[in-house]
């Protein structure tokens, strides 16, 4: 079974729904103690009492005063908001989630006077607050089912409109637009509205992967603070006033940072699409699947948008101890090679006995039961899972092979995209197959293969001959076994040519620059004879070695985890969506804590 | 009879008064601020020491003065609100930016007066431990910004301003910061937001008050012109002295502006609460009533942004009776003293102190139309009801306007309006738009309901 769950902003992006923001605790935690502890306050919600920490993480992750919204998502009343996000800062423009509020009668004293029933007398506010930016204070009741919520929801919600496209039916954003959702929760069904709408530009190319549609805009300034309080490229803002307030990018440069596409899963309705999704599927019928970008050793949390055996966008997944609710362009729209024609769909290379698996693994198999020791060489790739390094780990202990990997590194930026271009160089050498430094065992497998002592080289998800086992050194070899999936140079040279899967295709487990070891899923099934490497390593190393292995990913995990001390004993199972870290014992420019 | 009692326009407008230094000097200028420097620590009655800086602010407390920017808010409460700990500097900004339509007093004293708003604002300033203060004046005051400019630099090169003013260690400077045409930039945080480089978009409330967190996160003062220039004559009166004028809790003077429908529009000062809306209308001293042959329709008596009183109008308040004993009556609105509290209670308020005057001639339709053009112009389109709801009110009187009104418009227009205020907006400004439709449409429905039954009736006519 996939774990798949359906798009849904709303989920994604609930004040509590956040890992640094579940420290608050509801009374269904903590009951309802009479007395709070010391850092905690009891506010009501709806006449519901909940205990909330005085402090909660703001944007920054820092404690601030609680806030209304903070509490009434620990009492697990939902507030509507545009513009808050728990990862921005605080704008307070939409006004959708005004709620009203009341505080304790102080006495004589200046004590809160209690009611005959005990309860605290309350006096309520003439004016409503806004729950994002409102923190709360002790004994305070928060109303958000009076009639005159209610009528300000109606209120805000009937301005919104009043400008608004009646565009939904061609509209990108349709199904995740929170307009829409909004509307037929808290909405009025008829309009009032009878004036000329206000026109403003439609179709703007705002940059090379973005289009604007300003007649959508609410104007919640989510993608502005974004850009410029975020990423620190002050490129997007509104000009004119009023109703005519009008988001645009800073004149004469396009809007194209790396994290541009952010904007897109931020705007709350079809203001911002991406030019690569836009028009592509409803989101309705989209299936999302959890995984981690592969472009680079952060190994952002994603969402993988798929039907129908093709992957058709990425989204970022919330992961406040990775990549916040963020991911970069280049990772985003890194997934196109997926489908790409030239695919390498069916076993091949030249010594392929019959174009079935059983046949050509048992042909891999004896190659490499009469490989003599210390005649075989492993390149793994970093690109690879844990489980598949795990297997091909044993296999190299139970071959006496010599192994490495290829390094790939690139400019890092001050923010999510890391140096070690690599998901998973941490994984290749916690199991011990990269060499120290990553690659400085390739050149002794050149001087091998030239030498003769090299007989037979097994080369996974890389063409080695851009890294210096140039074709003329691999016509040398006796045995040549390579696994990819898109043809290479080193390919093209096999002898037995295994097709495999993108990160995608599988489930398995990556390790990113710091240690934090994190799940993905299978969102499409592979092409054709391709086959996740987990599943035919196993065959094959329990072909070699006579040991069973466990054949889910489950189990193989956790055997794995208990067999490799530096993984700590963990579990699949524990490590739920967020993954978790451990520590690593060397520190690497790469994965010092930033 | 009420009179003017001119504190802050003693010598504007008087033949020979200009506003250069020498002038200022002559007339006395300076004097109460080379006073306040010389001011030593002293025992206070509860046998504190008190510094020169806690007297004077306490002066200010006792003078009871309230702001006249709009909000009428207590000076000595705001300064006293101050984050005086939290080891950032204090800004002083005078708020110059005077865009309230019907106002136009502060300019009075800019372009007439400058030292007298500099020697506020140094005394101010020195109260309150400021070393740099602003003065954002409205763009379109461009010579007022010169004459400041100028006025600035008299002050300097005569030692009362820059540092070490007068000898006495404290240093402060003024900025002259020039906005760029917007009513906005009057709001106080908006203000900020403009001085700090940026769209004058005001800030949410909490957490940002100017008292902690304002011009660039520091604790900061904004004051009115008008306000700053006050402060020199309670320090020179003395609070005590300076509360004797005008009535309790709405203390001093405060300059008028009148205009509209009356013979004699212009600026008065007076004594705050002694005249009433009848007396600054009718008064020979003050308007001089209405043109020939016309009759008053309504008063608009705070800015335009403040709720109509309509000609004729009863309001039941709490009011002192003439027998000193205070009780709640039935007044004739134009009978209101013209003060901050009585005017609140009596559902409007006198805001920036400006009085418009309408007489019979004036079709409401058409001037609140023309208020409702002026906010959508102006809201900065920051939070969705005020920038959705004031463009949507004034298309909807434009439409009126046209002749294209519907019977059901002044509900309409009602609807619009009743959901933008009262907290649901970021600023005051949302009680600004919509208060006006709130009050002319509730006053005036008939005038409503009967413009949109004649379009209709003439449009079904033209139709057939
Ligand atoms: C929309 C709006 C516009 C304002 N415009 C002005 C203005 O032009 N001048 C002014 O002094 N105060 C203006 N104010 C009031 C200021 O926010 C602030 O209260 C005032 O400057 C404080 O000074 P005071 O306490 O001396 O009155 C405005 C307020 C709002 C909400
Ligand atoms: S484009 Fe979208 S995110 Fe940006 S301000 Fe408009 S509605 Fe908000
Ligand atoms: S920062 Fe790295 S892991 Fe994150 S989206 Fe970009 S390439 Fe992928
Ligand atoms: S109330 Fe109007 S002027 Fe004030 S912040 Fe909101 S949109 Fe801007
Ligand atoms: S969520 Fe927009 S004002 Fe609170």
């Amino acid at each position: 079974m996939t774990p798949t769950h359906p798009p849904s902003g709303m989920a994604r992006e609930s004040a509590s729904s956040f890992r640094h923001e579940v420290s608050g605790s509801s009374s269904t935690a903590l009951g309802s103690p009479s007395t709070p502890p010391a850092d905690a306050i009891v506010v009501t919600v709806n006449g519901q009492k909940v205990v909330v920490p005085r402090l909660m993480p703001d944007w920054t992750g820092k404690l601030a005063p609680t806030t209304m919204l903070q509490a009434c998502a620990a009492a697990k009343v939902d507030v509507p908001f545009y513009c808050y996000h728990p990862r921005l800062p605080v704008a307070g423009n939409c006004r959708m989630c005004l709620v009203e509020y009341g505080t304790p009668v102080l006495g004589p004293d200046r004590h809160a006077v209690r009611g005959p029933d005990g309860e605290l007398v309350i006096n309520k506010s003439p004016r409503p607050a806004i729950a994002c930016a409102t923190p709360i204070t002790s004994g305070m009741a928060i109303y958000t089912d009076t009639p005159g919520v209610k009528r300000m929801r109606e209120g805000v919600l009937e301005f919104l409109l009043a400008n608004h496209p009646l565009d939904c039916p061609i509209c990108d954003k349709a199904g995740e637009c929170r307009l829409q959702e909004y509307s037929v929760d808290y909405g009025e069904s008829a309009s009032r509205f009878v004036e000329t709408k206000v026109h403003k530009p439609k179709q703007v190319d705002i940059g090379p992967r973005i289009v604007l549609d300003d007649e959508r805009c609410i104007l919640c300034t989510r993608c502005i603070r974004f850009t410029r309080d975020l990423v620190g490229d002050d490129a997007l803002g509104i000009v004119n006033r009023g109703s005519y307030s009008t988001l645009t990018h800073y004149p004469g440069r396009p809007f194209d940072n790396n994290y541009s596409l952010n904007t897109v899963d931020l705007c709350p309705v079809g203001a911002l699409t991406s030019k690569d999704f836009r028009f592509q599927m409803r989101v309705w019928f989209l299936k999302e699947t959890k995984g981690v970008c592969t472009s680079c050793g952060t190994g952002c949390n994603i969402l993988i948008g798929s039907r129908e055996n093709r992957v058709l966008r990425y989204t970022p997944r919330d992961n406040g101890a990775v990549n916040g609710s963020w991911m970069c362009d280049t990772g985003r729209l890194n997934y196109k090679w997926i489908h790409r024609p030239d695919r390498i769909v069916k076993l091949g290379g030249s010594r392929l006995p019959a174009p079935a698996w059983p046949a050509a693994l048992a042909a891999v198999a004896s190659a490499l039961r009469n490989a003599p020791p210390s005649s075989v060489a492993i390149v793994a790739s970093a690109r690879q899972t844990n489980e598949e390094l795990y297997l091909l780990r044993k296999l190299a202990q139970r071959l006496g092979a010599v192994s490495d990997s290829v390094p790939r590194s690139g400019e890092p930026d001050r923010w999510l995209v890391s140096a070690d271009r690599n998901p998973n160089s941490a994984g290749a050498r916690l199991f011990g197959l990269a060499a120290d430094p990553m690659g400085s065992n390739v050149p002794r497998f050149a001087q091998g293969i030239r030498t003769g002592s090299l007989k037979t080289l097994l080369v996974f998800g890389e063409d080695v001959t851009r890294c210096g086992l140039g074709a003329d050194l691999l016509a040398k070899l006796e045995t040549l076994i390579v696994s990819d999936v898109l043809p290479n140079p080193t390919t093209a040279l096999a002898h037995h040519l295994l097709p495999g899967c993108a990160a995608v295709e599988k489930r398995g487990s990556f390790t990113n620059v710091h240690g934090r070891v994190q799940r993905v899923f299978a969102a499409i099934d592979p092409p054709g004879d391709a086959r996740p490497e987990w599943e035919f390593l196993r065959d094959l190393v329990m072909a070699l070695t006579g040991h069973a292995f466990p054949d889910t990913i489950e189990g193989l995990f956790n055997q794995m985890a208990g067999d490799v001390p530096a993984l700590h004993g963990l579990e699949w199972a524990a490590l739920g969506d967020a993954g978790l870290t451990v520590p690593m014992q060397s520190r690497t420019p790469d994965n010092e804590p930033r | 009879m009420p009179q003017e009692h001119r504190l802050i326009l003693k010598h504007i407008d008087q033949s020979g008064y200009t506003p250069d230094f020498d002038c200022y000097a002559r007339h006395g200028g300076y004097e109460v601020l080379k006073r306040v420097l010389a001011l030593t620590t002293r025992n206070g009655p509860d046998g504190k020491p008190k510094s020169p800086q806690e007297q004077i602010r306490e002066e200010v407390v006792v003078s009871g003065l309230r702001g006249r920017g709009g909000a009428g808010f207590s000076c000595g409460m705001k300064w006293a609100l101050v984050d005086r700990k939290s080891g950032k500097p204090i800004y002083l900004i005078c708020n110059a930016d005077e865009s309230e339509p019907g106002t136009f007093k502060d300019r009075q004293i800019i372009y007439k007066d400058p030292h007298q708003l500099l020697e506020g604002m140094v005394i101010s300033g020195y109260a309150n431990d400021v070393h740099l203060a602003y003065i954002y004046i409205r763009g379109e005051f461009v010579e007022g910004a010169q004459i400041l400019e100028r006025a600035i630099a008299e002050a300097k090169s005569h030692g009362y301003l820059g540092t070490n003013i007068l000898g006495s260690n404290y240093d402060l400077e003024i900025h002259v910061h020039r906005g760029a045409g917007a009513y906005i930039c009057g709001e106080e945080t908006g203000l900020i937001e403009s001085i700090e480089g940026k769209r004058a978009y005001p800030r949410i409330k909490p957490p940002y008050f100017p008292a902690v967190l304002g011009l660039y996160m520091c604790p900061t003062i904004v004051n009115n012109v008008e306000t700053l220039c006050a402060v020199k004559h309670v320090v020179e009166m003395g609070g005590t002295a300076y509360a004797s004028l005008g009535t309790p809790n709405n203390t001093g003077t405060r300059i008028v502006c009148l205009s509209g429908h009356v013979v004699r529009p212009g600026y008065y000062e007076i004594e705050v609460g002694e005249a009433t809306l009848r007396d600054l209308i009718y008064d020979p001293a003050f308007g001089g009533g209405l043109r020939p042959g016309r009759r008053l329709k309504a008063v608009i008596p705070g800015g335009v942004s403040s709720k109509v009183f309509k000609a004729g109008e009863k309001v039941r308040i709490r009011l002192k009776q003439p027998d000193g004993r205070e009780g709640e009556r039935e007044i004739d609105v134009l009978d209101l003293p013209y003060d901050f509290t009585t005017l609140i209670a009596a559902g409007s308020m006198s805001g920036s102190g400006a009085i418009i005057v309408l007489d019979d001639s004036a079709d409401i339709v058409a001037v609140l139309a023309n208020i409702s053009e002026f906010f959508a112009h102006e809201s900065c389109g920051q939070c969705t009801p005020c920038r959705e709801g004031s463009l949507w009110m004034a298309k909807a009187l434009r439409r009126m306007t046209r002749g294209e009104g519907r019977a059901e418009d002044a509900a309409y227009l009602m609807h619009i309006a009743d959901n933008i205020p009262g907290g649901r907006t970021i600023c005051a400004f949302g009680e600004a738009c919509s208060w006006p439709v709130q009050s002319m449409v509730s006053k005036f429905k008939d005038e409503f309901v009967a413009k949109g039954k004649a379009d209709q009736a003439r449009q079904s006519k033209e139709a057939a």
